[in-house]
């Protein structure tokens, strides 16, 4: 019985993990630009498969294969920032959450065009036997999957807290004018923004692919879900999409094992939902920092 | 009639081209196309609705599309319920879900609409495949579309009826537009702290719209499942409620032709571009792109814009 639900328990904090690095992803960028980057899954998509392309098909070592994943993932972002977000001037909402939806979609064609409508896999990190622990199992990946989500977690916590760059971005976030003002360049930092987020939902997916196949067209469920994360922690809130991923995940496990495995996917669109109707600050974010809010 | 001279002729070149194109071709592919075509243009002009005079964005179309369809399906197919009135308890179901869906969402600010729908269309997909008549490999023998006991089994006979209920919604929608509430939309559109210290009640008029979207969007559902005859869930996907975003965009949000025009195009286009299938996500995402970034506007108000230079230069 504690077993069987540790073994949930334990898939869901894997799953979870992703959807806490998708959802730091949407707040990085929100934060800077209060975008909505719905092409935010696709940036998971593309660390999964550019994983399996740079270590299976070039056979490239693991960790240059890991770097130039990012790498890739990084430019992606930047270009997407270069060529659809910055001509845009006029920050209007509605146009820019198509711009981002019409991206995701450009990103998913280019990725069904390379590797086709298959599900990709890899070899894990580390070879070894699964870790038993009162009788459930651990595959090393998933300490791998949820290790790595800490690691960037507490790097990215540093880097807005305690760098330079990392200040001058939330800077941006809390007053764009006022930012521009003392001297920061806003659109550098806009475009850091996507370019950080890009990297964090491709190191998610490199490190998930192994445990849980991708496709070219994981992306949208994966954005939804990073989305559904980021609002429950209370949008821009990076340690409440992080607490908001996990729960999700968690959740979406202990569905599919004790009710029916078909209703997973609804579990984090109905959170999503009440989240929205009834606490749209998020569970863990004040409704008074809320209220000041553009979106 | 409130209709405006423009509209008014407009609207007769429109049905003047619906006559005649079953006598230009005898095709049955070209005017499939065109009923497709029709149905689409029913879900477009109901997110025209909502966008260009609302200012509100749906990702969620193909939930009440698919609500629409699947409703009276059911009623007719298995309940052996009139279609007409099978069609209309579909509207009605949307109509429902639009309201639970709309009244708490757009209380908030900004677009947390387009979120919310976002999350409906997939539920609505995801309860489809798993509790919808034969789960995700969908199911047949739906009747065909009749009316008082005469059934439109011709393709052509459909045709006429799909283009007939657009031009009806087109014309309910334009007068609607510039009636008491159309205007009010329009200024809630411009500014929603003006229109509200106005005296209107922005809140209210936003779900009633939402709801005539749905509810659009429903019809559409409907004479598709009458057609097909056969309906699966993956013709209610998320990819939907984007094919009709993309109508909407490339033929022009501030226009309501914009919407017809706009799902003519998207519907025709992949039949033209069907040599390239591996392509054809890809060419998607492009066009909308492109049309997003260098044809804000959209072909018609483009195309009224190009009209009223060259008018004012033979004019001078």
């Amino acid at each position: 019985m504690l077993t069987v639900f540790l073994q949930f328990l334990l898939s869901g904090l894997t799953v979870g993990a992703v959807y806490a690095l998708v959802g730091i992803g949407f707040n990085i960028i929100y934060n800077a630009t209060s975008i909505i980057n719905l092409a935010q899954g696709e940036f998971v998509v593309i660390g999964g498969l550019m994983m399996w392309f740079f270590t299976e098909s070039v056979k490239l070592p693991f960790f240059v294969s890991i770097l130039l994943t990012i790498l890739t993932a990084g430019v992606v972002g930047l270009l997407m920032e270069r060529l659809t977000i910055r001509p845009v001037k006029k920050t209007d909402l509605l146009l820019m959450i198509m711009i981002t939806i019409s991206v995701s979609i450009v990103l998913r064609g280019l990725l069904m065009l390379k590797f086709g409508k298959n599900s990709y896999s890899y070899d894990p990190f580390t070879e070894g036997e699964p870790i038993s622990i009162s009788g459930a199992i651990i595959q090393q990946q998933t300490l791998w999957v949820i290790g790595v989500t800490a690691l960037c977690t507490v790097l990215l916590f540093l880097f807005f807290n305690k760098t330079l760059t990392g200040k001058a971005m939330k800077a941006c976030s809390v007053d764009s004018t006022a930012a521009r003002l003392v001297g920061i360049n806003v659109s550098r930092m806009v475009m850091l923004s996507f370019i950080l987020s890009a990297m964090t939902g491709a190191i998610g997916g490199i490190a998930i692919t192994p445990i849980s196949l991708m496709e070219y067209d994981s992306g949208p469920m994966l954005a939804v879900k990073g989305f559904c994360a980021a609002i429950m922690g209370g949008l821009g809130r990076g340690r409440g999409a992080v607490i908001g991923g996990f729960l999700i995940g968690i959740l979406e496990s202990m569905t599919a094992g004790y009710l029916h495995s078909g209703l997973k996917d609804a579990v984090a669109l109905i959170i999503l939902l009440l989240v929205l109707f009834f606490r749209p600050s998020g569970i863990f974010g004040s409704s008074a920092a809320a209220r000041l809010r553009k979106f | 009639m409130i209709m405006n001279r423009t509209n008014f002729s407009a609207m007769l070149i429109f049905v003047s081209l619906i006559i005649s194109l079953p006598f230009l071709t005898g095709s049955a592919y070209v005017l499939t196309v065109g009923i497709f075509s029709g149905i689409n243009a029913l879900v477009a002009i109901g997110l025209c609705v909502l966008m260009g005079y609302a200012g509100q964005i749906s990702l969620g179309q193909a939930g009440f599309y698919g609500i629409g369809a699947y409703v009276s399906s059911i009623l007719s197919a298995h309940y052996g319920l009139p279609v007409i009135m099978s069609l209309a308890l579909g509207m009605l179901a949307a109509a429902l879900a639009a309201v639970v869906l709309a009244v708490p969402s757009l209380r908030l600010k900004g677009h947390y609409l387009a979120v919310a729908t976002l999350g409906f269309g997939e539920i609505i997909q995801i309860a489809l495949n798993e509790w919808g008549p034969g789960g995700p490999s969908g199911f047949g023998d739906i009747p065909k579309f009749g009316i008082f006991g005469y059934t439109l089994n011709t393709t052509r006979s459909f045709f006429y009826l799909t283009w007939l209920v657009v031009a009806a919604i087109m014309a309910f929608s334009i007068n609607l537009m510039n009636s008491r509430s159309g205007r009010a939309l329009k200024a809630i559109h411009g500014s929603e702290l003006a229109s509200n210290a106005m005296g209107l009640d922005v809140v209210a008029l936003k779900i009633k719209v939402f709801v005539l979207s749905a509810v659009y969007a429903a019809l559409a559902g409907g004479l598709y499942a009458h057609y097909i005859t056969f309906i699966s869930p993956s013709s209610f996907s998320f990819f939907y409620s984007v094919l009709v975003l993309m109508m909407v965009v490339v033929g022009g949000i501030t226009n309501l032709w914009g919407g017809i025009v706009g799902a003519i195009v998207v519907t025709v286009l992949p039949e033209l571009l069907r040599r390239f299938e591996e392509l054809d996500i890809l060419a998607y995402g492009l066009i909308l792109t492109l049309s997003l970034l260098f044809m804000r506007d959209g072909i018609v108000p483009l195309l009224i814009d190009k009209f009223r230079k060259v008018f004012t230069v033979a004019r001078s």
